[in-house]
């Protein structure tokens, strides 16, 4: 188990050092580099000017050197600094960082405990009108724009009925900042839902037909005993591995989420980043979003061996 | 309870009552009980054949899609503009049937290539096994446990005169649209690719592929001829189901700013300018928006149909 686990850690490292070129070598693909803006932005600078500088800054060595630089810097603690918030860039992500935890946290709770009952009730009593009801929404969930749906509660809460804020972060105040989240963890909610619904019940209905189901109704057991105890244990496993799967999709939301509330997270800080040309900020803040993934990825795999003891990893 | 279902097919097969019928016949019966998918390929029809006569209707209301008025913004609905003007006083209908167009094309041209290669990939690999396998298979594994739509911004925002394409592809007006189906094509193609690896795995040990292979038959006829018509139905459920994501994709790109660029019309670009003005003119927010929704929704029902009628083994529901 150690052994796996450390092996899965080697090659998460690999994919993070590939990617971390990858988006390096990218990020200079994007339109302006740092020296072009200093030009735009002081029309005394001569280009010889410009050439010293970008001999300064190292940007006239061919890309490889740039990068090894850049990685050997990196791993001293040196990320660089954001150029739109001149600051260093560990100092812009971290906050941002907690934000997102809060807003990713409470949408996906909330969509859990939404969709884990749906799902199951849905499952047990398939074609029924119940069933039919639960599956239009989790096919509207998974249908629906999510900035989309971010402009309609917009819409309804802010501008119609005017009893929530349509963005922003509130005061430091508890009461400020919870009503400022209701509307964000509303719509990551929302487009989060709709998945899990559909994993949930095909997972039931799946372990509703298997043959163990039939020994354990044959045996005598109750309704209640059968489903809790057979059906359920064996339909989650399958259910706790996507969900940590789909821990990509979930940022992604975030991500647009974020931006259309005007909520200071990780998602916008890397949209705002790579809009605005802030290729620090850019580059970390991608590479911490990558980590994330990969390390959500060996979670989910690890407690897919924990549930089905099953399947073991040497 | 649908314990039953995959003793259907052989009911259906006429065992039981009725005149024998064709396997063809079986699976469009089945498609037409799934009334939703029926639905949904009625409505796609429709939103395809509109928005194929976006320059008929053009002609029909003598207006013109792209015309800026700055003296006609936000007209209410009227005999000439039907749902009336946007910001910069263009036609919203025609806007949003030329939108169509863009996305509906995006979604299918992306899901199509996504298709293809994810094919090729995973006939590939499912059938030569060994090392090509394993390297398709954990690029694929790569490729899918990463967060997707900030890469596809990086992607997207990446500069193509900088990549050294020539001035005239890069400067092009279509250019925008071109990419954005290459890039979502780039990152499409695992599912596909991994559904016809496994059933190209258990397809090769099949006796009639081993025949083939005795009589002499090449890799490449046997992958094309033996091997790849059983393992259709997989591949047009997932690239049915793909083509939802695809245009919500598209249109996150395009609401962005990153995707399809205006003056071109695309559902999502032209939620971009909406967002602005939802406190003056909230129903230019909600036209585009309700179009991706149910555009989506409908591929959505249609796959699930297609999975069900195709798929014995699928769960019906």
């Amino acid at each position: 188990m150690l052994r796996y686990i450390t092996q899965r850690l080697i090659e998460s490292a690999i994919v993070l050092l590939i990617m971390s070129f990858l988006i390096y070598g990218l990020i200079g693909l994007m339109p302006g580099d740092p020296i072009d803006l200093m030009i735009t932005a002081d029309p005394k600078l001569t280009p010889e000017d410009a050439a010293r500088l970008k001999a300064l800054y190292g940007l006239d060595r061919p890309i490889a050197e740039r990068y090894l630089n850049w990685l050997s810097a990196a791993f001293t603690g040196d990320l660089g600094y954001s150029r739109i918030h001149a600051r260093p860039v560990l100092e812009v992500l971290r906050p941002a960082l907690g934000n997102t935890v809060l807003l990713m946290g409470l949408s996906f709770a909330l969509a859990l405990a939404i969709a884990l009952p749906a799902g199951v009730i849905a499952a047990l009593k398939p074609q029924s009108a119940l069933d039919n009801t639960i599956n239009m929404v989790a096919f509207a969930g998974i249908s629906v724009p999510p900035f989309w749906l971010a402009i309609l509660l917009i819409i309804l809460f802010a501008v119609v009925l005017g009893w929530l804020p349509a963005g922003g972060m509130g005061d430091a105040g508890w009461w400020s900042r919870a009503s400022h989240l209701v509307l964000p963890v509303a719509a990551l909610t929302l487009v989060t839902v709709g998945g899990i619904i559909r994993f949930v019940r095909a997972a039931t209905i799946e372990a509703l037909r298997q043959d163990y189901v039939r020994t354990a109704r044959a045996k005598g057991l109750s309704r209640r005993q059968v489903i809790v105890g057979h059906v359920l244990r064996n339909a989650m496993i399958p259910v706790v591995t996507i969900l940590a799967l789909n821990f990509g999709a979930l940022f992604s939301g975030a991500l647009i989420t974020e931006t259309m509330f005007g909520w200071l997270g990780m998602g916008k800080a890397i949209y705002d980043a790579i809009m605005g040309n802030d290729f620090n900020l850019a580059l970390i803040g991608l590479l911490l979003a990558t980590l994330t993934t990969l390390l959500a990825n060996l979670l989910a795999d690890l407690t897919y061996a924990w549930l089905d003891p099953r399947i073991s990893y040497r | 309870m649908s314990g039953s279902e995959p003793y259907q097919l052989a009911a259906d097969a006429g065992q039981a009552a009725g005149p024998p019928r064709s396997i063809r016949a079986i699976l469009w019966r089945r498609f037409l009980q799934h009334h939703l998918a029926l639905g949904s390929l009625v409505v796609l029809g429709v939103l395809v054949s509109v928005s194929l006569a976006a320059p008929l209707v053009e002609w029909a209301l003598g207006l013109d899609a792209n015309k800026v008025n700055l003296l006609g913004r936000f007209l209410a609905p009227s005999a000439s503009h039907w749902l009336g003007t946007d910001e910069l006083g263009r036609d919203l209908l025609l806007r949003l049937l030329y939108g169509g167009r863009v996305s509906l094309l995006v979604g299918i041209a992306a899901a199509l290539c996504a298709a293809l290669i994810g094919t090729l990939l995973g006939l590939l690999a499912g059938y030569h096994g060994g090392w090509l396998d394993a390297f398709v298979m954990r690029f694929a594994d790569g490729i899918i446990a990463l967060p997707l739509l900030p890469l596809l911004i990086v992607l997207a925002a990446v500069d193509l005169n900088k990549l050294g394409l020539p001035e005239t592809l890069a400067g092009s007006e279509n250019i925008s649209l071109y990419r954005i189906v290459l890039l979502i094509a780039l990152v499409g193609w695992t599912t596909v690719a991994r559904l016809v690896r496994g059933a190209t795995l258990s397809m090769r040990t099949r006796e009639f592929v081993r025949a083939a292979e005795g009589l002499g038959a090449g890799h490449l006829r046997i992958m094309l001829v033996h091997i790849l018509p059983n393992v259709v139905s997989p591949i047009i459920v997932a690239t049915t189901l793909s083509v939802g994501n695809i245009i919500l994709l598209e249109s996150v790109l395009s609401f962005l700013g990153l995707g399809i660029q205006p003056p071109t019309a695309s559902w999502g670009n032209m939620l971009t300018g909406a967002q602005e003005l939802i406190w003056s003119a909230p129903a230019l927010a909600v036209w585009p928006g309700l179009l991706i929704f149910v555009t989506v929704i409908a591929f959505n029902f249609l796959g699930d149909g297609l999975q069900d009628a195709l798929d014995p083994k699928a769960v019906q529901g």
